[in-house]
């Protein structure tokens, strides 16, 4: 589902963000991607996203090579990934079922499916309740909530998230660990950057760990994996 | 689907998830585990990509199938709803709204309210033809007689509105009265004024083709052979008629100058707004949406200024109509004419709210070109 092969990424400044980077992550598979601040971890998931292009090396995602992809297709393609931000990047100028709605009005689906499929999304999330309020109204953690439920509202095939428990105490980011290992067991290939090494063991999945930009470690879930990807 | 599947897991959001939790969950999402390795797709077509989509989407396609016709329904409504939408948020802040199309307005206005001008100007001197006067001399050889035979000719004629003989005799006797040289003739022997007839050419149709026409009909007059020469006043009526024709093209010039001013007056408003609606462009590009998409609110909101700085013009026209239409009446009745102000007729309406439309889309547009690609998200 997600193939990356001898990814080179150099910014404009010259900083390489990263190097010599291969992985496969099958589809429905689920995995962590840990390392300090700057490692990497955000270039990894924006050149998923197209927001950037690999200086060298291939990234695939779903059978399409990204970096043949046309800037008109791009949409489609973000279509297919539901990101979750570590800022939430909800507008707050529009209710909680508008924000889930989004990704399914840009796809013009019918009004009534799209209620369906949001109140649908947000009883998964647990926000039913809380559909007509501003996002701005919610805490910390219901934001994360609603910025879930509205990276799945469209069933992509793919979800990403970045630092998705950054802010949120640790019985909060169980909870939405939690969610996300729903998402993977009907299928979602899951991919989850963050560096709450302690919530990575726990979940007991596969992790890789970036360190200035190269893969330093990726394996399959053991207990000594996580803490070895430390510094 | 069930409300009882909906509770179970609305209700146990921690819970680990057995095999029940995930069934329950796998059945209201009605999501296959797409175990098939997807073939990638070359895309051929930029409207097409969503049934595409959805229909690699494996056993769920057929809900998310979003086929042609629904495809064309849901273009439609969100057409609808952004031009609603972009309607809204000009009623949000009227003055800033009011303030932009007033400026679209007076710039329009101007150019429109001169074609008015020219065009009143132009059914004013077409009722002038009495002006345009030929003095159509005859030879010292003919007679009285035959000069009057000749007036008669002449006023049947379908191009000649009237005609009338001034004899050799006449013609001293009104030298001699207005020209005050009177007293110069003593000294003359015999009469030097030639006989005259004063014709006054048909009235022609608008524009400059009435010269033409009396021109062609002084060579004709020139031509025969008890003429000996015409002279047309014609240089006055042809300054006039450059005179308009400068006009016109003036019109024109300012028209070119004041619809750039509205595109970009469009354009710098559009710009504001795009930067004020950054974020949720940002937001709305990392979810999938495609530039059409992000592009349509705006362009609407282009259409909106346009066609409200048209309707706003059209007013200020007619209200300087209804101002103006007292004094020239006045100045009509003083020149003992019936003339009336020529307003701006139904089609000339349409035409400027078109071109108003059209200027704030255009404008609306390029500002959309130029800024919304610089907005990606980071």
């Amino acid at each position: 589902m997600i193939q990356f092969s001898n990814v080179f990424k150099r910014y404009e400044n010259g900083h390489e963000a990263l190097q010599n980077v291969s992985f496969h992550l099958p589809s429905g598979d689920m995995t962590f991607l840990t390392g300090h601040s700057g490692a990497g971890k955000s270039t990894l998931l924006k050149l998923m996203m197209r927001m950037e292009v690999a200086t060298r090396g291939s990234v695939v995602i779903d059978g399409q090579q990204l970096s043949r992809l046309k800037p008109h297709h791009v949409p489609f393609l973000r279509r297919k990934i539901g990101v979750v931000f570590q800022d939430h990047q909800l507008l707050f100028d529009r209710t909680v079922f508008d924000n889930v709605a989004l990704p399914l009005v840009i796809e013009g689906m019918d009004p009534r499916e799209i209620g369906r499929r949001v109140r649908a999304a947000l009883d998964k999330v647990g926000l039913l309740s809380k559909e007509k309020l501003s996002p701005i109204m919610l805490s910390g953690g219901e934001q994360q909530r609603v910025g879930i439920a509205r990276a799945v509202v469209n069933k992509p095939p793919i979800l990403l998230a970045d630092e998705p428990t950054g802010n949120l105490d640790p019985q909060l980011s169980a909870e939405i660990m939690q969610l996300f290992r729903q998402f993977n067991a009907v299928g979602v290939t899951v991919m989850i950057a963050t560096h709450d090494l302690e919530l990575v063991q726990r979940m007991a999945r596969r992790v890789m760990v970036l360190k200035d930009g190269a893969m330093i470690h990726d394996a399959p879930f053991k207990p000594q994996a996580a803490t070895g990807g430390e510094g | 689907m069930s409300r009882d599947d909906s509770r179970q897991s609305g209700g146990n959001p921690g819970g680990k998830t057995g095999g029940k939790g995930g069934a329950s969950y796998s059945e209201r999402w009605g999501r296959q585990q797409p175990t098939k390795k997807r073939a990638p797709v070359k895309r051929t077509k930029r409207r097409e990509p969503e049934a595409e989509i959805s229909s690699r989407r494996g056993g769920n396609a057929q809900i998310s199938r979003v086929d042609a016709q629904e495809r064309l329904s849901s273009w439609k409504r969100h057409h609808r709803q952004m031009a609603i939408d972009s309607f809204r948020r000009m009623l949000k802040s009227p003055v800033a709204s009011l303030m932009t199309w007033l400026v679209i307005a007076i710039a329009l206005a101007l150019p429109t309210g001169l074609y008015l001008f020219l065009n009143n100007a132009q059914l004013v001197s077409s009722n002038w033809d009495g002006a345009a006067q030929m003095s159509v001399y005859l030879k010292a050889s003919v007679n009285d007689e035959r000069g009057r035979d000749l007036t008669q000719e002449l006023k049947l004629r379908q191009d000649v509105a009237d005609a009338h003989f001034i004899s050799q005799a006449q013609a001293l006797e009104e030298f001699r009265t207005f020209s005050g040289f009177g007293d110069a003739l003593k000294y003359l022997d015999d009469n030097p004024l030639p006989a005259v007839i004063v014709v006054r050419p048909a009235a022609a149709s608008l524009g400059t083709s009435a010269v033409a026409l009396q021109e062609h009909l002084m060579n004709q007059l020139k031509a025969m052979s008890d003429v000996d020469e015409v002279q047309l006043d014609l240089a006055w009526v042809k300054r006039l008629y450059s005179i308009m024709a400068l006009g016109e093209r003036a019109v024109t010039a300012l028209a070119l100058l004041l619809g750039v001013a509205v595109l970009l007056v469009v354009g710098n408003t559009i710009r504001l707004a795009i930067e004020s609606r950054r974020q949720e462009i940002v937001v709305v590009k990392l979810v999938g949406g495609t530039n059409a998409f992000v592009r349509r609110p705006f362009l609407y909101t282009g259409i909106w200024y346009g066609l409200g700085g048209g309707v706003l013009a059209w007013l200020l026209i007619n209200l300087a109509l209804i101002w103006l239409a007292g004094p020239v009446h006045a100045l009509a009745s003083a020149y003992a004419s019936d003339f009336e102000l020529l307003g701006l007729g139904f089609t000339d309406s349409v035409l400027l709210l078109l071109c108003s439309t059209l200027l704030g889309w255009l404008g609306a547009w390029l500002a959309v070109g130029r800024h919304l690609g610089a907005i990606e998200p980071q």
